[in-house]
């Protein structure tokens, strides 16, 4: 088996600590300069391209575009380094669904109006499967071998959920929103930020071991720290937000590609009008007679590029754009939270084989060290599926993040390759002799994690508000990384732009 | 080692090979017999050839002068390669030549010469250990007891038990090991002698390890799950094939599931092909998806004005073997071979999304295996069908394979509604095959279809008539309202499932 760690970027921040860059020699004009080619850079490129005349730079620090959502192709299938799916937007997110329709994922609407799916993008059947008693079972809720009791405990929190869902505050909206900041601002719900799920689903009575497993689970996958890490408010977000409606699918389907959200970030890229500047690391951004100057180095040779910019969007996360501002950032970013994550991309022969139910989008190891993998080519049609690549999730939360960034970042790719296999093997005794290649990327952050006391402290608030010429999009400023949120918030930048 | 016991050691060996001898014929008649049917044809041509190259062996010893007994060590080598490898070898040439009974006499021939050799050899060998009378009496007595022994082994316990693969390569173990007991037992020296013996142990490593690897070729629960013989089996990278045949009955499996049985699939192609098709007047392009054994493809060539057949199989091991092999050609009057014809080995819904906008056909047959999981429901689902809609001519027809409507009621009208879905108009039907129970098959349309049918002459099971009826459908099984089967929700794959397993 072969394989690296991937990920540039590492290297190119280790050069800049070195020493101060030099200075550029030039200051290349533009209009607009978007630092960062995430969802939410490209989003904001791709507002402007729709109206706006002036010229747009679209700066990348990586070799390709797409921060948490980039991709990568084996020769098996295309498939995702990050963001893998996106959940059928709801109504408090037009502009998602706006942009569905715009790339053909939804196709047209029922007589009651209920969006029409393109089948080949919703996520196809069978969907999670969970291993567990060295079985698989279909759905990752835990039903092989649980107790009648533990079941029904389930189900109680299942239809507390759903209660929820449909429950709106005191202001009319509903309690829980995607984007977050569309949710009610009813303090009596808003209040449960300030505890942790744990401590919630302790007082209400939800103690099953089975359940609570699902629970921890669903939170790691979403923010990268289990029930004991999040907030009460975020965790119940995360079951109790879900809900967009389809005319061919169930509200708890999502849409997914080989490629993950890569797709999507292909889509976009087809659709900016943007001089893109890649492998290029912004270092500092400041305001100086109503202009912005941008200077970044290019991350191969370290030579200095700079831009005078007339206004500045920083698409990056507030940690980095923090170092950008130097004094002009004040506090932003104190008190975020960015988990470390580890994905690796399998090349795997066939299938590894295992028992019980057949292999699924999701195949979640019950109790596991990592998230369990998706299958990348589970959207293709063919209907026999040999060589295939499996993308393996592991939020590094064994212990507190900076400890388990700096402890991951010492790691060779064997000592990687270990863990990885280590964790499937339980399920895959073969997983070794049907992996080719693995490739591993470690995100040292991962993205935000809504920690108690994070979401409504005001601080995002905050940190969203434009300064002067320089404006802000990035998904760390809902609190949660979600692609609805990086999209929405870089449509948002780009319009102001345009006004 | 004294006299005597090298004698009794020689008497021995006589009855190991007759043993071997006789089980070599067996199998090459059993074999030919599962291959080519008629076994009372092929036991008496096997015997004869065989017994005829006995003679030849025979009378060939006569040229020996000198060097009996390393010719007889030599001989066994060769029997022991021979014979021992002939089923296996069979069993592959079987599907890889054209010209299959010249390899068949041909193996038996050269088996029966080099047995014919044996016992004059060893006769001569011995003639000077006893006296004339002695030597004959006691060669014949272990030559028919051996026999004896090896009729009793072989439909008894070699068969069931080991299989025809297997029992051959156990018996080219034993002459292999003959072999080198005599060149022991007669003290043969030399370098020579040594060579032999270190050769001898190669050979038997050889076939040890065809005995092994065997297993793998048909199991021994695989050939329990199968009522009649296996002729022919082979995983493809898609599946398992395998043949059958018992009683003029060719059977072939998918995965352990009966495709078609050669006494009663004219019940089932006519069905599938005739309903449709014989009310398009004016069909020249028809595609087949799935349906590999080119049987559809033989009904659809009863209409002259059709042109063009194309056929998509995924599996290229299907198309090649109902292309290839005579007894499968029968089956299908050659069809995979019609100028007409142009065949393709892809995935059926990659190669609808790839086809081209003037991939236009004017009736297409869908027979694929039945929806038993998610990857073959990928194939039923409103998804495909929207596909498949692109290819069709206007005013063409689709008919599907669907199922036993009886035994999976909900599948069945599971894939009618996904095809309204689509917006296919459907018609319905079903027909009783013994082999299969009752089936059921929908045709449909965009636009209404004509009723008047022309059939081809020369049907055995369809009439104007018969066709009427089968549209009909009596209260056990019909319609029911379920859901519709999409890539998202796969709900034929559970209907399916959980129906069939009702009468499993
Ligand atoms: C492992 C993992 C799995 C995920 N799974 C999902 C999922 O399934 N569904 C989902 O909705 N979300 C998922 N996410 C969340 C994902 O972060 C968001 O969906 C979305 O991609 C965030 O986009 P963004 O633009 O806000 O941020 P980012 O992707 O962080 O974009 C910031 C960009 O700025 C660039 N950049 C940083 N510093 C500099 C610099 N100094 N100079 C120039 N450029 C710079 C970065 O390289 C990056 O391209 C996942 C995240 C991770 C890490």
């Amino acid at each position: 088996m072969e394989g690296t760690i991937v990920g540039p970027s590492m290297a190119v921040g280790h050069r800049l600590r070195e020493g101060r860059p030099p200075s550029p020699s030039r200051w290349d004009r533009a209009d607009v300069v978007i630092v960062g080619g995430g969802i939410a850079g490209l989003a904001a490129a791709r507002e402007l391209a729709r109206e706006f005349r002036g010229n747009v730079v679209l700066v990348e620090l990586e070799s390709d575009l797409g921060g948490n959502s980039s991709w990568g192709q084996a020769t098996a299938s295309a498939y995702p380094w990050g963001a893998h799916y996106v959940p059928l937007p709801g109504r408090e997110a037009p502009e998602v669904v706006a942009l569905f329709e715009e790339l053909g994922v939804i196709t047209g609407q029922d007589s009651s109006g209920r969006p029409i799916y393109r089948e080949q993008y919703l996520c196809h059947d069978p969907h999670e499967r969970l291993f567990l008693h060295g079985r698989w079972q279909e759905g990752l809720i835990p039903q092989l071998g649980v107790s009648a009791d533990d079941r029904a405990e389930a189900d109680r929190f299942l239809a507390r959920m759903q209660t929820l869902r449909e429950s709106t505050g005191t202001d009319g909206r509903p309690l829980f929103a995607i984007p977050v900041d569309r949710s009610s601002a009813d303090p009596a719900w808003r209040g449960l930020d300030l505890e942790t799920f744990s401590t919630w689903l302790d007082r209400e009575g939800f103690r099953a071991r089975p359940l609570r497993w699902y629970l921890d689970y669903c939170c790691r996958d979403d923010f990268g720290l289990g029930t004991s890490g999040v907030s009460a408010w975020a965790g119940l977000h995360y079951f109790a937000a879900r809900g967009g409606e389809a005319a061919n699918a169930s509200s708890s389907t999502v849409v997914t590609w080989p490629h993950g959200n890569g797709w999507l970030v292909e889509r976009l890229r087809e659709r900016i009008r943007a001089t893109v500047r890649r492998g290029c690391l912004v270092h500092a951004v400041r305001e100086e007679g109503g202009r912005v100057r941008v200077e970044g180095m290019d991350a191969k040779t370290g030579e200095a590029v700079g831009w005078d910019a007339g206004r500045v969007i920083l698409a990056v996360p507030q940690f980095i754009a923090a170092r950008m501002l130097g004094e002009a950032g004040g506090g932003r970013g104190t008190g975020a939270v960015y988990p470390p994550w580890l994905v690796a991309n399998l090349s795997v022969d066939r299938l590894p084989t295992g028992r019980g139910m057949e292999a699924a989008w999701d195949n979640v190891l019950y109790e596991g060290r990592g998230l369990g993998y998706v299958i990348a080519n589970h959207q293709e049609v063919q209907s026999v599926v040999r060589e295939s690549v499996l993308t393996y999730y592991l939020p590094l939360d064994h212990a507190a993040p900076t400890e388990a960034r700096r402890e991951a970042s010492t790691w060779t790719w064997e000592q990687a390759r270990d863990v990885v296999l280590a964790d499937l093997r339980r399920a895959h005794p073969d997983i070794a002799d049907v992996t080719r290649r693995m490739d591993i990327r470690i995100w040292g952050h991962g993205m935000i994690c809504p920690v108690p006391g994070f979401l409504w402290s005001g601080r995002r608030t905050d940190w969203a508000r434009p300064v002067g010429r320089i404006d802000f999009a990035h998904s760390d400023l809902s609190g949660m990384s979600l692609f609805e949120e990086a999209y929405i918030r870089g449509v948002e930048a780009g319009r102001r732009v345009l006004t | 080692m004294n006299e005597r016991t090298t004698r009794l050691l020689l008497l021995a060996s006589v009855f190991v090979i007759a043993t071997c001898g006789l089980i070599y014929e067996l199998i090459a008649g059993t074999l030919a017999s599962y291959l080519l049917g008629d076994s009372v044809l092929q036991f008496s041509t096997v015997i004869g050839v065989y017994l005829f190259a006995m003679g030849v062996g025979s009378w060939l010893s006569g040229f020996v002068s000198r060097g009996e007994a390393r010719l007889f060590v030599q001989v066994q080598f060769l029997i022991g390669l021979v014979g021992g490898g002939s089923a296996a070898a069979l069993f592959v040439l079987f599907t890889q030549v054209n010209a299959f009974r010249p390899v068949l006499y041909g193996l038996i021939f050269l088996i029966g010469t080099l047995v014919g050799l044996e016992i004059p050899l060893l006769l001569r060998i011995l003639k000077d250990r006893l006296e004339f009378k002695d030597l004959v009496a006691r060669v014949f007595t272990f030559d028919y007891i051996g026999a004896l022994l090896a009729s009793l082994l072989f439909p008894l316990v070699l068969v069931p038990h080991l299989g025809l693969v297997r029992s051959s390569f156990l018996f080219g173990m034993l002459n292999v090991v003959v072999g080198i007991l005599t060149a022991r037992v007669l003290r043969l020296t030399g370098p020579w002698a040594t060579a032999t013996v270190s050769g001898g142990a190669v050979l038997f490593a050889v076939l040890l390890a065809g005995f092994v690897a065997a297993d793998r070729f048909t199991s021994w629960s695989e050939r329990n799950t199968y009522p009649d013989p296996i002729i022919h089996a082979f995983s493809s990278p898609y599946q398992r094939i395998v043949l059958t045949r018992g009683g003029g009955d060719l059977r072939l499996h998918l995965n352990g599931n009966l495709q078609f049985s050669s006494r009663d699939e004219y019940r089932y192609h006519e069905s599938l092909v005739h309903p449709g098709l014989s009310r398009m007047t004016g069909a020249k392009r028809v595609l087949v998806l799935g349906g590999g054994d080119g049987l559809a493809v033989r009904e659809v060539l009863k209409y002259p004005g059709v042109e063009q057949v194309q056929l998509v199989d995924l599996d290229p091991a299907m198309t090649r073997l109902f292309t290839g092999l005579p007894i499968l050609t029968n089956l299908n009057f050659g069809a995979l071979s019609s100028p007409k014809v142009r065949v393709e080995n892809a995935d059926a819904f990659t190669w609808l999304a790839a086809a081209g906008p003037e991939a236009k056909y004017d009736f297409v047959i869908v027979d694929f295996p039945d929806p038993s999981n998610f990857s073959l429901g990928k194939l039923y689902s409103t998804a495909f069908y929207r596909r498949l809609r692109t290819v069709l001519a206007p005013g063409g027809a689709v008919v599907i394979q669907c199922t036993s409507p009886l035994v999976a009621r909900r599948a069945f009208w599971c894939i009618d509604g996904t095809l309204r879905e689509t917006g296919f108009l459907t018609r319905p039907y079903h027909v009783y095959v013994p082999s299969f129970g009752e089936w059921g098959f929908i045709l449909a349309s965009t636009d209404p279809l004509p009723t008047e049918l022309s059939l081809p002459d020369g049907l055995k099971f369809l009439s104007a008539s018969t066709v009427r009826g089968l549209f009909e459908f009596p209260p056990d099984m019909d319609r029911v309202v379920v859901e519709v089967n999409r890539l998202n929700n796969q709900a034929l794959v559970r209907y399916f499932e959980e129906d069939w397993a009702k009468v499993r």
